[in-house]
């Protein structure tokens, strides 16, 4: 089996899901300058909202597919109430407050979510119940799964259907726009409240479907799942450009590229001193390479402020 | 009639008062200029007009109702619109897409789309670019985005802050020569500049801002023969 090309698959199938959680900080910080730490736990929300679903309906001997499709479709509303509630009960009220106030309110906003779902899903790793049989596909020497296949497709047709709102809708137009610069947006009638609370949903959205593609990845999901995750989407978006669309989609492919490359040979290169489990590490080593030679990222141009 | 009203308008900045009580009014289809030095408080007039910055006491009224205090994006679906000081294009839209924001409030697609083909026979050089982004273009080009955009809402009463600032003389008389030409198609116009000797003829009637107060209220062209005008504002020495 040819290591490099299935590290190559394993990292492009993570490296999407990264990519969609990524779009979420990228969308909202492009907009209000916030980093939503929140973010990571609106995934964890929505990996545990379909893992309740799925569980329930397994056994009622529907196809496997529409029960996912069942609890992502819980999921997804679910999110997007959680990201508006974030937005409405924990950043408006601090929207002309100092920078760290609303970073401070999203920290401890991710702490109250994460602990949500302890409360209801228990401490213990739970398992998603595996009703899609894995089906692999051999190319090139290497083994790609029906499971990989589809989070690849979903995360792309949601990436090319977020970039057709943004860049070809009216309401995209006002989200850029708004972006620029809130008080012209305004001066056209933008109400920009609504637009942030759009981005916010979208985001939210976006944050349920990643979940679901995790859990499903995984079969397992675990009450802290989201800090991780959340920490390297978030570094996918810094390494693409934060605030930057495509950066945050090309950042979270390379991120798990570069993840799942480092995991397949971190052990032939240090002499199996370290082993795949090191994993995480590459994450935070590209994040920290990127802050320091390109703060800007790959494809942004402005530097987030020093404040 | 009266399409803007304003009573004792005060804008404050912490301490600072920028706007001490200003009275100052519009006639539906009347192009009125409000002239006065840099800091005068011109700019923080028309903010506090639109509801970009809050007014600290008086009365704003526009089609006879109170706005003080209300958004800018409620009041521009009413009609009232405002371009900034410094222009506010959006620099990373394309000149067609900031033409898009300026019609966000509308929904008759048709006649959005037959406005801004006016908008580009009225300014040529914007098809041209229709293409690139707002930050691409001259400054020249860029004020006339500004006004272009403002006009795909549709505005009853436009208010302009200082549309020849930063540019060259030619371009100025083309600005003014577009501000009198979309007064004389019915749209009432609040015109605030620095060049006082081009916006007083332009306008029908003319305000002087001092230090945040109304000095001078009068005809345009009784302005334009004040001497004390003509000395502070128009760089004559009156012997
Ligand atoms: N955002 C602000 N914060 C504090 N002071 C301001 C602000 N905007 C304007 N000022 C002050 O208010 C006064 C009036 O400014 P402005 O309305 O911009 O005058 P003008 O448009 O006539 O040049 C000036 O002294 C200016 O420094
Ligand atoms: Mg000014």
């Amino acid at each position: 089996m040819d290591i490099f090309i299935q590290q190559l698959i394993n990292g492009v199938t993570l490296g999407s899901v990264y990519a969609v959680v990524a779009l979420g900080y990228t969308m909202v910080y492009g907009i209000i300058q916030l980093i939503n730490f929140a973010h990571g736990e609106v995934v964890l929300i929505g990996a545990m909202v379909a893992f309740s679903v799925i569980t329930a309906l397994a056994p009622g001997g529907w196809p496997p597919l529409m029960v996912v499709a069942a609890g992502t479709m819980v999921a997804i509303p679910v999110c997007m109430a959680i990201g508006y509630g974030l937005e409405r009960a924990a950043y408006r009220p601090l929207r002309n407050a100092p920078r760290l106030a609303p970073l401070i309110s999203a920290i401890g906003m991710s702490i109250i979510l994460q602990h949500l779902a302890l409360l209801v899903w228990s401490r213990n790793f739970i398992a998603f119940p595996q009703i899609i049989r894995s089906e692999p596909y051999h190319i090139g020497g290497a083994i790609i799964t029906n499971v990989q296949i589809a989070i690849i497709a979903t995360s792309v047709a949601m990436m090319a259907g977020l970039a057709l709102i943004v860049y070809r809708t009216r309401l995209g137009t006002a989200m850029r726009a708004t972006a620029q610069n809130q008080h012209v947006a305004g001066l056209m009638g933008v109400d920009i409240n609504r637009i942030i609370a759009v981005t916010f949903l979208i985001a939210a959205a976006l944050a349920a479907v990643a979940g679901v593609m995790v859990g499903s990845y995984y079969g397992i999901a675990h009450y802290q799942m989201g800090s991780l995750l959340g920490l390297k989407a978030f570094s996918a978006a810094v390494l693409g450009g934060i605030g930057n669309l495509p950066g945050a989609m090309l950042g979270g492919v390379l991120l798990g590229v570069v993840e799942a490359l480092g995991a397949g040979y971190i052990g032939d290169f240090t002499d199996n001193w370290f082993g795949s489990n090191y994993q995480d590490v590459f994450a935070f080593m590209v994040l920290i390479a990127v802050l320091v030679f390109r703060p800007t990222g790959l494809l942004g141009e402005r530097v987030g402020e020093r404040t | 009639m009266k399409l803007l009203e304003i009573e004792g308008l005060e804008v404050r900045y912490g301490g600072i008062r920028a706007v001490k009580g200003v009275d100052l009014a519009v006639d539906e289809g009347e192009l009125v200029c409000l002239i006065g030095a840099n800091g005068a408080g011109k700019s923080s007039t028309l903010r506090a007009i639109v509801g970009l910055t809050r007014a600290a006491a008086g009365s704003v009224r526009y089609k006879g109702a109170e706005i003080a205090g209300r958004p800018a994006f409620e009041l521009v679906r009413e009609g009232l619109v405002m371009v900034p000081e410094g222009r506010g294009i959006f620099a990373q839209l394309t000149v067609a897409e900031n033409l898009v924001m300026g019609a966000f409030v509308r929904d008759d697609a048709a006649a959005i789309r037959k406005d801004r083909e006016r908008i580009y026979a009225l300014f040529p050089r914007l098809e041209e670019r229709h293409g690139q982004t707002g930050g691409t273009l001259s400054g020249g080009e860029q004020q006339m985005l500004a006004i272009g955009r403002a006009l795909m809402s549709r505005p009853k009463l436009l208010l302009l802050d200082e549309p020849s600032m930063g540019l060259a003389p030619l371009l100025v008389a083309k600005i003014f020569e577009i501000v009198r030409d979309i007064a004389s198609q019915g749209v009432t116009i609040l015109l605030v500049e620095q060049n006082a000797k081009l916006a007083l003829e332009a306008a029908s009637r003319g305000y002087v801002m001092e230090s945040g107060t109304i000095t001078l209220a009068d005809d345009a062209k009784k302005l334009l023969a004040d001497p004390k005008v003509r000395e502070a504002y128009l760089g004559e020495s009156v012997g």
